[in-house]
């Protein structure tokens, strides 16, 4: 295997299955992120208000929730997704993508709210004792003090959560979802030529997840400018 | 200044974990009275000023508002902290809001004002302490002695019957203290009822009615300046000044 038949095959590769890569699994690896990252912030967002409840037993329940899932593999629980979801649920027939997904968003929801909770806590407390002393109450100091400049702490972060989700929805191509690392194995099940394909695969996940994370650190400095 | 007692404390008390910062604390204050409050640090003098709009919670002891014991469950403090402004070492602006967002928030938001009736009041506030081409700038583009007359105005938009200044001079630098000083001296002449925690001693000897020397979670000793800071009779005191004057 010389690097010119690499190449070779490479280009070979790409002119018959651009489309499996760059259609498909690029859009579905995109997809699979992008809804992952939205409901998981919904979900996250509502675990961190509950971890900061005075309810003890509310803020106990959450926190066991996040250890158990910080505490095992992704790839564990997407099997556990996968074969939990579709009984939970029988009549709405949830196929294989939905329940990976599901079992994304919850495992993204568990680390997302201690995004959303450090974002909220790295908030000078002067702030909200300045709220509470002009008299606003405990939620309006939240919506129109607190979280105004939290949320400038917790997007950026949410962007780079978006990146680690792109590379870690590659265990979902256990499940054959139809994602980037799918059409690795697709590909390599047709043409038997496993390097060059895992090359453009790597390749794409590299110029995503670089590209985005530049992105996020632009809009980051311009976040910190307008401090 | 009248005899009219707008907040007492009555033996009020606070510890954090095992340290008891409040040992008994009794102040009587009345309305128009300027108070200000001296000592070492560590005394218990921002706690002490804390406990009075409950930011700080006493473990025992009455904190008394206009006749009406606050510190008790089931009353609305956030009405009572409409009443009183509270301006910190930290000025403790709001960065993401506009000079003049910052004064409109509180009283638009608990139905004080219309937005434009606290917009007009806002934009004579700043008028009244030089700020007024600021109106649209973000406090970043602020001064420390700004966004401490800022955070001043801020509090006297809620038309407090009392405010508490918590060494609203300390983190600034010096050529900013006196442009502060100014905006509260001319609140205290005014007839404002102010409690004011400060190291500086000759503002306190001009414009308190009274200033209490606080250590160790008690107060010392207190009495008009001249006498306090001239003539006190605890040897604590007489150390303390000793060391500042
Ligand atoms: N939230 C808190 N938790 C624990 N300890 C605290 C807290 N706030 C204050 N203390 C402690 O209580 C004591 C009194 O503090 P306080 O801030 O009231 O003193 P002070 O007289 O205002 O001092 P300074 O002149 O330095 O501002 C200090 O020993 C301080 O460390
Ligand atoms: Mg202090």
């Amino acid at each position: 295997m010389t690097f010119t038949t690499v190449f070779q095959n490479i280009i070979k590769i790409l002119t018959k299955y651009w489309d499996v890569f760059l259609i498909k699994g690029v859009s579905v690896t995109l997809a699979l992120a992008a809804i992952t990252v939205f409901f998981g912030a919904i979900l996250g967002a509502l675990l961190a208000i509950m971890k900061m409840s005075r309810l003890g037993i509310l803020r106990a329940v959450v926190t066991a929730f996040v250890e158990v899932i910080r505490g095992t593999p992704l790839l564990l629980q997407l099997y556990i997704g996968y074969f939990i979801v579709p009984l939970m649920v029988p009549a709405l027939e949830i196929g294989t993508f939905a329940s990976i997904a599901v079992a994304l968003v919850i495992n993204s929801a568990a680390y997302v709210s201690e995004v959303i909770r450090s974002g909220i806590q790295a908030v000078d407390i002067g702030q909200t004792e300045a709220a509470r002393s002009l008299g606003l109450n405990k939620s309006q100091t939240m919506t129109k003090v607190i979280l105004p400049q939290a949320i400038k702490n917790i997007l950026p972060a949410l962007g780079n959560e978006f990146v680690t989700i792109i590379k870690e929805t590659s265990l979902a191509s256990t499940f054959f979802v139809g994602d980037l690392m799918t059409s690795y194995l697709v590909v390599k099940g047709q043409t038997y030529l496993a390097f060059e394909s895992l090359i453009i695969v790597g390749v794409l996940y590299f110029v995503l997840t670089f590209v985005l994370s530049k992105l996020v650190g632009a809009y980051e400095r311009r976040l910190k400018q307008s401090d | 200044m009248t005899d009219t007692v707008l907040i007492e404390t009555r033996n009020l008390t606070k510890s954090f974990g095992g340290l008891q910062v409040l040992k008994g604390v009794d102040l009587q204050v009345h309305q128009g009275e300027a108070i200000a409050i001296i000592g070492p640090s560590g005394g218990g003098k921002s706690t002490f000023l804390r406990c009075l709009n409950l930011l700080e919670t006493p473990d025992g002891g009455d904190v008394i508002f206009e006749g009406q014991k606050i510190n008790q469950k089931g009353t609305d403090v956030d009405q009572y902290r409409q009443k009183m402004g509270m301006v910190f070492q930290h000025f403790n602006v709001f960065p993401h809001m506009t000079v003049l967002q910052n004064i409109t928030l509180a009283p638009v938001l608990l139905k004080k004002k219309t937005p434009a009736e606290a917009e007009a009041q806002a934009l004579s506030l700043l008028e009244r302490i030089g700020l007024l081409d600021k109106k649209d700038e973000y406090p970043r583009k602020l001064s420390g002695g700004q966004k401490q007359r800022l955070a001043i105005v801020r509090a006297l938009a809620m038309e407090p019957d009392v405010m508490l200044f918590d060494e609203p001079t300390s983190a600034l630098d010096p050529e900013m203290v006196g442009e502060v000083l100014s905006v509260i001296r001319a609140l205290v002449k005014a007839g404002m009822t102010s409690v004011i925690v400060t190291h500086e001693m000759g503002f306190a000897r001009e414009v308190a009615d009274r200033i209490l020397f606080m250590a160790d979670g008690v107060i010392v000793e207190q009495g008009v300046p001249a006498e306090l800071l001239d003539r006190p009779r605890q040897p604590r005191t007489q150390e303390f000044l000793s060391k500042v004057l």
